[in-house]
């Protein structure tokens, strides 16, 4: 595994995309998390309507692969109910540990396959799943 | 007295391996520094001839694993320019700090103070936060400059009556600044409070003097002085050390027990309980055997003429900004940057793919990243196995992290 196969054309843009400021305003939940072992930081805002993730939105502190996952993320997240936060989390993991295939709502994480090869790495891509659980157990349990 | 940096690099097998397929370019020595022959042979041979616990049998092997662990002592306190009885030995430079703040604030007062600075390792700030939970203790802290120095012109309104213990790192593990020492020891002594240095970073770049030093509390970890894993001392006075009631209890640090009570041993067995981590400490003792043959004037050349060759290198890219002093001088080779448009792990990544080994991060000093407005910067530091290549290969891979990031 090379850094060829890590940092391909595909992650590099969504990092590049996901560089940004995001965030909602309004929105109707937000949450901040840090990696604690590198400082990396991603605060991500909910929109919901109807129980689901209208829009979500993320200023991400962090590496490539931290910013490229806040920013696919991003875009698979409409449609997602806030209480399926945790099962996504675990799917991803399981996915990048090789133990099961990608579920279909999160496909397009297929471009971080790479990142397999690489333990120390993963945290960097789940690391905006854990804001998303977090802004998740915030929403209005009248909204989830 | 020698130095041949070529025959030196030989003496460590791991740097004649390949990474990723490329030779390797190790420059984490601040997080862990490699292991020569020397440690190896002697942490193996202990294991295979002469293992046993010490200070408790007759046998031969266990006169053997006394008489070589406190052999190791002994190299220690040479290291340091001390007196044997005043090394304690602790798996590291944290339990060391721990063993402190656990044992000599038992003597404060809610109220007291403790001045950190802000260039400290999480390892000299959360123990002394819990010492202050556990006791009503007021922590301060030193800024530090823009060159990631110790802001010493702050310092006399830093302390006062009030003030108990200075805590404060002799050499950055981020910037690679040198404190000046003789300022905290006259700010301790203006107030009667303690010095507490830690020398995880000093102690690889060349034997010391503590007692010119000044300071009250030395602590260092084996790991990065070219020895094993899970081995450090402290030292302190023998009087300081005599006032210090015990840390942890256990078989070894006692004098007579009974159901009711128990009476413990003098320093430095009183802070050694149970089994002490034998092995690595004849390792650490080898180690400094082996670095005290090195020419350390010549050592320290070298190391800064590659510090020299590295930070001309990283300031002549416009991209990168330097977080430590600019010149050589109160300095060593740990030098910390970031490159505009990369973050730290991905430039490590992309390092490593070519073989060098660097350190992206916060460094286990966030309130250091938070003075920078940074979640982290990406770390280089040289040991005294390192060459050009090593630094030519740095300079080259980061031409590539441009290439590929910062497009």
């Amino acid at each position: 595994m090379t850094a060829d196969d890590l940092y391909q054309a595909e992650i590099v843009a969504r990092a590049k995309s996901g560089a940004g400021d995001s965030r909602l305003d309004p929105h109707d939940a937000r949450a901040t998390v840090d990696n604690p072992l590198c400082g990396d930081r991603v605060t991500l805002d909910l929109s919901l309507a109807a129980g689901h993730v209208v829009a979500l939105g993320h200023r991400t502190r962090g590496c490539a692969l931290c910013q490229a996952a806040a920013e696919t993320l991003r875009r698979c997240a409409p449609g997602m109910a806030p209480s399926e936060a945790p099962a996504h989390r675990e799917a991803l993991a399981a996915y990048l540990a090789g133990r099961q295939d990608l579920p279909e709502r999160l496909a397009d994480f297929s471009a971080f396959a790479p990142v397999r090869s690489h333990p120390s790495r993963q945290g960097c891509v789940l690391l905006p799943f854990e804001a998303f659980i977090e802004a998740a157990a915030m929403v209005d349990p009248d909204r989830r | 007295m020698t130095f041949d940096p070529a025959a030196l690099r030989a003496q460590f097998p791991i740097l004649a391996r390949r990474v990723r397929g490329q030779p390797l370019h190790y420059l984490d020595s601040a997080a862990t520094a490699q292991v020569p022959l020397a440690v190896l042979d002697a942490v193996r041979t202990h294991d295979a001839m002469h293992r046993a616990n010490v200070h408790r049998g007759v046998h031969a092997l266990a006169e053997e694993a006394t008489q070589a662990y406190e052999a190791a002592r002994g190299a220690v306190a040479g290291w340091l320019n001390v007196a044997p009885d005043e090394v304690i030995f602790t798996s590291g430079a944290t339990a060391a700090i721990n063993l402190v703040a656990q044992s000599w604030t038992r003597s404060l007062s809610p109220g007291d103070e403790i001045l950190l600075t802000e260039l400290e390792h999480h390892s000299n700030i959360v123990p002394w936060q819990l010492a202050a939970e556990r006791q009503g203790l007021v922590l301060r802290a030193l800024p530090a400059t823009a060159e990631g120095r110790i802001d010493l012109a702050a310092l006399p309104a830093m302390v006062g009556a009030r003030t108990k213990l200075i805590a404060a790192t002799h050499v950055s593990n981020v910037t690679g600044a040198v404190t000046d020492v003789a300022a905290l020891v006259a700010a301790a002594r203006s107030c009667g409070a303690k010095l507490l240095l830690d020398g995880s970073q000093r102690a690889p770049h060349g034997p010391l003097d503590i007692p010119a030093l000044g300071a009250d509390f030395y602590v260092f970890t084996g790991h990065k002085l070219y020895g094993p894993n899970g081995i450090g001392a402290l030292w302190a006075r023998r009087e300081i050390l005599a006032a210090m009631p015990p840390f942890l209890g256990g078989g070894e640090m006692i004098r007579r027990v009974t159901i009711e009570r128990s009476t413990y041993a003098d320093p430095p067995r009183r802070f050694e309980a149970g089994t002490p981590p034998i092995a690595q400490a004849i390792g650490l003792g080898a180690a400094i055997g082996f670095l005290s043959t090195l020419d350390w004037s010549a050592v320290a050349a070298h190391e800064m003429s590659l510090t020299q060759r590295l930070l001309d290198g990283l300031a002549a890219d416009r991209r990168i900004r330097i977080f430590g002093p600019a010149g050589l001088q109160s300095r060593i080779g740990v030098v910390s940057f970031d490159m505009e448009g990369a973050h730290p792990h991905d430039i490590c990544q992309i390092l490593d793919a070519r073989g060098v080994a660097c350190r992206g991060g916060h460094h286990c000093a966030q309130p250091l990243m938070d003075r920078f407005d940074l979640a982290g910067t990406t770390r280089a530091s040289i040991g005294i196995y390192n060459d050009a290549s090593d630094i030519d290969a740095l300079l080259d891979g980061l031409d590539e992290v441009a290439r590929r990031l910062c497009a």
